[in-house]
């Protein structure tokens, strides 16, 4: 059943969750190294199909809580996200039969490998998000009925709680709150379900996806080939079945800044050979939307990433310097993540954006003149 | 009068300078040994008639060989580490990321104890006098002398590190501690890996202290001495002895500094043509802009400060491929261009001998490249003068053209006029840019941490503090007071956190100020 995650896999696969943060949910490093140790140290991590669990079965979704600033430095470990797991397990009276993502892009994606190997559970390879966004009521499973509640959280010091909101925003809120008490990161388990309702609610495939996106970059750098033409390749026979280059250029002008524990901003990137062709991408934490000379050309939650033009390795919003060469890269989010209920949720409304929601694939090489792709370096 | 000298790897440049006018220069071969190579380059370079050898202020030494250390393993020192975290941190422990040779070359005691802050200030835990004293009892019983501590957000709170220094210095004197608050920034494993490398270097730059003096002492010279850092400043014979990991990347710094300062151009791209590689970097205020991610150096990522430098295969000894297309490097004759280039009776078509027939160079003999096709060696030209063109336009940070200072032995390559750039100086003296880069330094003060805005303290309160910081820093390494000037704030917000919590860095430059050697002590405490 399912399938057991090597050591190139889990490389390839935290690659491409960073493609899939959109330029947002932390850097995957330390959470690979964290799994890594455990694959040397013997375990095993078993990645299944919500398919292959019975109806009944007890899903518990996890994730870290937090600043990614602090992850790196106040480095997680396995016991914390175990803490949560049981204590939402006593909480519920039900042991867990798997784990999954509750956001499959960034620094999250590793979090239930992690929780797999020091547990033995298998984790269903799907998530809430499909990417990477900034809460927890920014959910596929929340969108479609479930609620994100009883949910607990614990610190690095043993300690934990149990969340029971009345509504997945309070839930957010709360647990928003606690985290930072906790020292800025915490480990959390919520959305407990059966795996009917994975079936039901979840976006599928999305950790085979990530590791697909990461072997597709790691295989074109190692053959000289194209990257960005090997990933259009590659989305063509997955859900998210539209990947488009939106924009190559310089990085221009750069404007951060923090309001209420986001880092808001924008970047604007002008072409190699014209600098009054110019793209804005705006973004809070994830990039929201893509603007070719002022006209959308790609909008939440279809993914934006930035990628560096030579590697295609994926470039994070912190990361952004004047200068740097980027490719801009829209994928199209599955029809799950485009429901009128998942736009009010996630899509621009969800972020204060007045725009309305156009599919890339409508919205891309409409305004502008085509983006040529060069030679493969 | 100062004397600048850069050791690199093939050869040892020194410079003699009053002001800023450049009274000699020599270039000789780096010898296997610390000082031959530096007593040779001071032999000569003061050997000219009326030099009084008592006039010189200050020796100025640029060296790889601390770099060299951690890239070939060699001369490491066995080290113990202690990280002040528990109960967090634990799953990932200090050095869990290096290289197995280099864990090996290191031999490591490593101890996590209890510690750390949380972002805010908060201890996670409090440190635990005895668990430490238990430590150092392990250190001692193992014979080790130099003790690498990181604290979780010790660039918020550097407290605990200090009051553990304290504790350890106690039961072991004589130890040397190696602090990562005063090292890296944050990230915790970048930040504790750089003040690893910085420990297991001690016992060298102990060593290589004690022969560059032996050398000045060997040919005369009396005047203190100071090695380069890596972002263009200098430091003492003391602070080096304590900070070894700041010489890393310090020759790419000293030949951009040198470069600006010769064509007297503060802010520019300097582009470093040798025989292998060309090195682009970009000065602003006369200091190189530093690279703002992690770097990997030897196998081991690490987080302190380095000059962004790009580093492609195109140089004098390239050798040049006609098909399938044209090509230009990365592959090099090196060091054997002189018996393998067309120019001096070779079979091997290099980078130089386009320049030659393009009459660009004279160099070798220019009838042996007189039967090359003129349409190739155009086209080669060109070729060249894109691929240099492009990494400048590619380290420009804004739409302003930036002016282009061109050094190093392989300069000749190409025109002096590179497209979208407004102009170009190959300045005088341009062979040992690096050495002059020496010379030229000034003493900093850098401050790199996290703060939190509140009510009562505003940003600007925050700014301030960092600023008065970072002068003070530069006074307390040698910097003239009065002459320190703040040449670089940069503030980066922390995502994802309600509340504001804010990552502030600053660094202030002065003038050194002169002191007759054997007087300093300040840094003589561990």
């Amino acid at each position: 059943m399912g399938y057991e995650l090597t050591m190139a896999a889990l490389r390839d696969l935290a690659e491409g969750a960073a493609v899939l943060g959109t330029g947002g949910g932390g850097d995957p490093y330390v959470g690979r190294l964290l799994v890594e140790q455990q694959l040397r140290a013997g375990r095993q991590i078993r990645i299944v199909q919500a398919e292959e669990l019975p109806d009944d079965a007890l899903v518990l979704p996890c994730a870290l809580m937090g600043a990614p600033t602090v992850f790196w430095e106040k480095l997680p470990g396995p016991q914390g996200i175990v803490n949560a797991m049981r204590a939402l397990e006593a909480h519920l009276g039900r042991r867990a039969a798997a784990t999954m993502p509750i956001e499959c892009g960034g620094f999250n994606s590793m979090i239930p490998l992690l929780l797999g190997a020091e547990t033995g559970l298998p984790v269903v390879d799907a998530d809430g998000m499909g990417r990477a966004f900034p809460e927890l009521q920014m959910e596929t499973f929340a969108v479609l009925g479930v609620p994100g509640s009883p949910m607990s959280i614990a610190s690095d010091h043993g300690d934990t709680g149990i969340i029971d909101a009345v509504d997945n925003r309070r839930m957010e809120w709360l647990a928003r709150a606690m985290t930072v008490q906790m020292g800025g990161s915490a480990y959390i388990c919520d959305y407990p379900m059966d795996a009917a309702t994975v079936r039901r609610t979840a976006v599928p495939r999305t950790l085979t996806l990530a590791t697909r996106i990461g072997a597709t970059l790691r295989e074109a750098r190692e053959e000289h080939r194209n990257p960005f033409e090997a990933l259009t390749e590659m989305l063509t026979d997955t859900i998210y079945s539209y990947g488009v280059v939106l924009f190559q250029g310089k990085v221009a002008d750069i404007d951060r800044r923090t309001v209420d524990g986001f880092a808001r901003g924008r970047v604007r990137l002008t072409a190699m050979a014209d600098p009054d062709d110019t793209m804005e991408i705006v973004f809070q934490n994830e990039h929201l939307v893509a603007r070719r000379n002022g006209d959308p050309v790609a909008i939440v939650p279809d993914l934006i990433c930035t990628l560096n033009s030579e590697t295609g390795a994926p470039v994070t919003t912190e990361a952004l310097t004047y200068g740097q060469r980027l490719t801009v890269y829209a994928i199209s989010t599955p029809e799950i993540m485009r429901s009128p209920e998942a736009l009010a949720c996630f899509g621009p409304p969800g972020f204060g954006l007045d725009e309305p929601y156009v599919p890339v694939e409508r919205l891309a090489g409409r305004t502008g003149p085509p983006v040529r792709l060069p030679a493969a370096p | 009068m100062r004397v600048g000298i850069d050791v690199g790897g093939t050869h040892t440049d020194a410079v003699l300078m009053a002001g800023t006018t450049v009274l000699a220069s020599v270039k000789t071969a780096t010898t296997l040994d610390v000082t031959g190579g530096i007593v040779t380059a001071l032999e000569r370079l003061l050997a000219a008639p009326g030099i009084d050898h008592t006039a010189v202020d200050g020796v100025m030494i640029g060296t790889t060989h601390f770099t060299n250390a951690l890239v070939t393993g060699r001369h490491l020192a066995p080290t113990a580490v202690i990280r002040l975290a528990l109960p967090a941190t634990a799953a990932l422990p200090p050095m869990v990321d290096w290289p197995p040779r280099l864990v090996a070359a290191l031999r490591p005691s490593i101890h996590l104890c209890h510690g750390g802050h949380e972002f805010d200030g908060r201890p996670i835990a409090p440190l635990d006098p005895g668990e430490l004293r238990r430590v150092a009892a392990e250190i001692g019983r193992r014979g080790i002398g130099s003790v690498a501590i990181s604290s979780v957000f010790s660039p918020v709170s550097a407290e605990m590190e200090e009051t553990a220094a304290g504790i350890l210095l106690d039961e072991l004197p004589g130890l040397h501690i190696s602090l990562s608050h005063q090292i890296g920034r944050v990230g915790l494993l970048e930040r504790e890996n750089a003040t690893i490398v910085n420990a297991c270097l001690r016992d060298l730059a102990d060593d290589i202290v004690a022969a560059f003096t032996a050398a000045l002492r060997a040919v005369g010279v009396t005047a203190p001495l100071y090695l380069s850092q890596n972002d263009g400043t200098l430091m003492d014979a003391e602070f080096t002895r304590r900070y070894p990991v700041r010489t890393f990347a310090s020759g790419p710094t000293n030949s951009m500094r040198g470069a600006a300062f010769l064509a007297d151009r503060p802010d520019c791209a300097v582009v470093d043509i040798g025989g292998t590689t060309t090195d682009v970097g970009v000065l602003a205020g006369g200091y190189p802009r530093q690279a703002t991610g992690e770097v990997d150096i030897g196998g081991v990522r690490v987080n302190f400060r380095m000059p962004d430098v790009l580093s492609v295969g195109l140089g004098g000894g390239s050798r040049v491929t006609r098909d399938p297309e044209l090509e230009i490097g990365p592959d090099s004759v090196g060091y054997r261009l002189t018996r393998e280039a067309l120019v001096f009776g070779g079979q091997v078509l290099t980078a130089t001998d386009l320049a030659v027939a393009a009459g660009l160079a004279d160099i070798g003999d220019p009838a042996r490249v007189r039967h090359l096709d003129r349409d190739l060696v155009e086209r080669g030209i060109e070729w060249m003068t894109r691929r240099v063109a492009d990494l400048v336009d590619r380290m420009r940070v804004s739409a302003t053209p930036l002016p282009v200072v061109l050094v190093g032995g392989g300069s000749v390559l190409i025109p002096a006029d590179l497209p979208g750039v407004p102009s170009v100086h190959r300045p005088e003296h341009h062979a040992v840019a690096n050495a002059i880069g020496a010379a030229i330094g000034q003493i900093g003060g850098d401050v790199d941490g996290l703060y939190t805005i509140t009510a009562s303290r505003t940003r600007a309160d925050v700014l301030e503090e960092a600023r008065a910081e970072a002068i003070d820093r530069a006074v307390a390494a040698g910097a003239a007071p009065g002459t320190v000037e703040v040449k670089e704030v940069d503030e980066v917000h922390v995502a994802y956190l309600p509340g504001n919590a804010v990552r502030v860095r600053v660094k202030a430059v002065g003038e050194l100020a002169l002191v007759p050697s054997g007087e300093d002590g300040r840094w003589a405490t561990s």
